[in-house]
């Protein structure tokens, strides 16, 4: 496996449909080696289309996927050996055991056999999965078979790894686990994962692709992103004193600063306001020092991020060409996202 | 081809595991031996002209309808329906290598279950303690069919398999395709519309692929290579076919 190059990953004008609908509608992406990248798309935007076209299980109607240098059209023989896939839902056979189902998959994977035994030791103390070597996978756990299904995945040291949602159906704890593998393959291996959990994504993913209808609607990583989509900055503030005046105060301050939306006063005169603006210089602290000078009581400042799932649903938004700044705005405040502070 | 024997070996392991095997083999196994205590009824009544084993050999088609379908119906219908073909054809193996090596871990369990029933005729021999009971050329010949016969018959089944994704459905299509293979194309020779002179070739062509008088050939130690070719094509053709159907299904996936 010393032939890696540095891309591993090239899909040019990918085009996949299915009778009239089209699933994959002139995709192109890049992967580097050693890069973990997130599919994000809502339901039916192509993600798993794509995957099966990676793997070569699915041809592609146009447009072209070479795996480490190669061709998937026309030598799907030499990309699969590139290639540990988990298809969506894990699927395993129900009546054998663990140990056995990755000897029976490493020996297809051309693994030699004193090799793929010392190998199966190794997979099985990093997934995890020792004590359950000898037990049959239909009766493991849902946990359990997800993590044979990354096992078998990485069994042969491919280059490329692609997993179709596989934290799926997972409980908090084993998602944690789950995450921590994939991280783990950082650099060594090029990981594509697709998973409707943004902060999994987040959290694990060097570069997200955000899809929607087959095309690719955002790209880079969730900081780029969050700066592609929304270009401003936000403030959380809760203060009491006169509302009126205060949209002047502020632009004083920072002409593209703005009231974005003010909430109602309680029974202490404080409101909750959230401020926006396209500076990139941070406001918290002149914000601080000015507003108490024009009379105002300040009870918190917290500088607002938005989070991937604000950037999933503003580029899948924009995507439909349906840009509503006014619901956008509206929407970030809803969710109240943790003030960083 | 490198992949045929992890893909066979693993085919068999899972022939072992599962219980449609075992209820194939006993339900052969009860069959045969009844259609075999029959056959000797028969015999201990009044004299025949053709020895027992020929007669053994006439049912052949009676296990073929139900075993042929129970040892193949899991095949791939089983594994589309759990999705790891999806894995399966996403590892270094192309479908050529999967058919065959399905194809070949169902023949072998075919020839061994039909190995099994040698067991009848060793123990009339030993019972009647007369070596001419162990009737060696009907013998050789009737096992002979079914090795050859058993390439198409269950390259038959793995095609019905390959088309669907429900076992029910995949056993049901072989059972059909087989009745029509053994029992229509007897059927259509004996048609009067054919016995004009004009449609003599058809008839003719049609009589030759009277599976039936293949094992009366068999057994009496005529062994047509136009019958051997024939098992030998049909089977090639139907594997061709689960590997076009294995693909063709992927695309309409």
């Amino acid at each position: 496996m010393a032939d890696i190059p540095d891309i591993t990953i090239e899909v040019s004008r990918l085009v996949k449909t299915y009778g009239s609908l089209t699933a994959v509608n002139g995709l192109s992406f890049t992967v580097k080696r050693g890069e973990i990248v997130g599919l994000l798309g809502p339901n039916g935007a192509g993600k798993s289309t794509t995957m099966r076209i990676l793997t070569g299980y699915l041809p592609a109607n146009s447009g072209s996927v070479h795996i480490c240098g190669h061709p998937v059209a026309s030598q799907p023989e030499l990309t699969k050996r590139h290639i540990g896939y988990m298809p969506e839902n894990n699927p395993l056979p129900e009546d054998m055991r663990v140990s056995e189902y990755l000897w029976f998959r490493g020996r297809l994977k051309e693994m030699p056999r004193a090799r793929l035994r010392s190998r199966i030791d190794e997979v099985l103390e990093l997934c995890d999965l020792k004590r359950n070597r000898h037990r049959i996978l239909g009766r493991l756990s849902k946990g359990n078979k997800q993590r044979v299904g990354i096992a078998e995945a990485i069994l042969a040291e491919p280059a490329v790894i692609i997993m179709d949602e596989p934290t799926i159906g997972l409980d908090p704890h084993q998602i944690i686990i789950v995450r921590d593998l994939i991280a783990s393959l950082r650099g060594r291996m090029s990981v594509i994962i697709s998973s409707h959990i943004l902060p999994e994504i987040e959290a694990t993913c060097d570069r997200v692709l955000i899809i929607n209808s087959g095309r690719i609607v955002a790209q880079g990583s969730p900081a780029e992103l969050r700066h592609e989509i929304f270009g401003h900055t936000s403030y959380r503030l809760e203060l009491a004193g006169d509302p009126a005046v205060l949209a002047a105060h502020l632009t004083a301050l920072e002409p593209t600063l703005k009231v974005a939306t003010l909430g109602d006063c309680g029974p202490d005169g404080f409101c909750t306001a959230t401020l926006m603006t396209e500076a990139e210089a941070d406001l918290g602290e002149k914000l601080l020092r000015t507003l108490p000078a024009h009379g105002y009581r300040i009870r918190s400042l917290g500088r607002t991020q938005p989070s991937l799932e604000d950037v999933f649903l503003a580029a899948t938004r924009r995507s439909w060409d349906a840009r509503l700044p006014d619901k956008k705005k509206t929407h970030g405040d809803n969710r109240a996202p943790l003030p960083k502070l | 081809m490198r992949h045929y024997f992890t893909i066979l070996s693993q085919e068999i392991r899972a022939l072992l595991y599962s219980a449609s095997t075992y209820i194939a083999a006993v339900f052969f196994l009860l069959v045969m031996g009844f259609i075999f205590a029959g056959i000797l009824d028969l015999y201990s009544k009044e004299a025949q002209e053709t020895p027992p084993a020929v007669l053994f050999f006439q049912y052949f088609w009676f296990p073929v309808f139900f075993m042929v379908p129970m040892l193949t119906m899991k095949s791939f219908a089983e594994e589309r329906r759990m999705g790891t073909l999806e894995t399966l054809l996403t590892a270094p193996v192309s479908t050529a290598e999967v058919v065959l090596g399905k194809f070949s871990a169902a023949y072998l369990f075919y020839l061994l279950l039909w190995g099994t029933t040698l067991g009848f005729h060793y123990i009339l021999q030993v019972y009647a303690r007369d070596v001419r009971y162990l009737d060696t050329g009907p013998l050789i010949g009737g096992y002979l069919f079914i090795a050859v016969s058993g390439l198409l018959f269950v390259s038959i089944g793995i095609l019905a398999s390959a088309l669907t994704r429900s076992q029910a459905v995949a056993g049901i299509l072989c059972f059909t395709m087989l009745l029509g293979l053994i029992g229509g194309l007897s059927y259509l020779g004996d048609l009067s519309a054919l016995s004009s002179e004009r449609l003599s070739p058809v008839k003719a062509a049609i009589d030759a692929l009277r599976i039936p008088s293949h094992v009366a050939d068999f057994t009496n130690g005529v062994i047509d290579t136009r019958q051997v070719f024939f098992y030998l094509t049909g089977s090639t053709l139907a594997l061709i076919f689960s590997i076009l159907g294995v693909e063709a299904k992927i695309l309409n996936s």
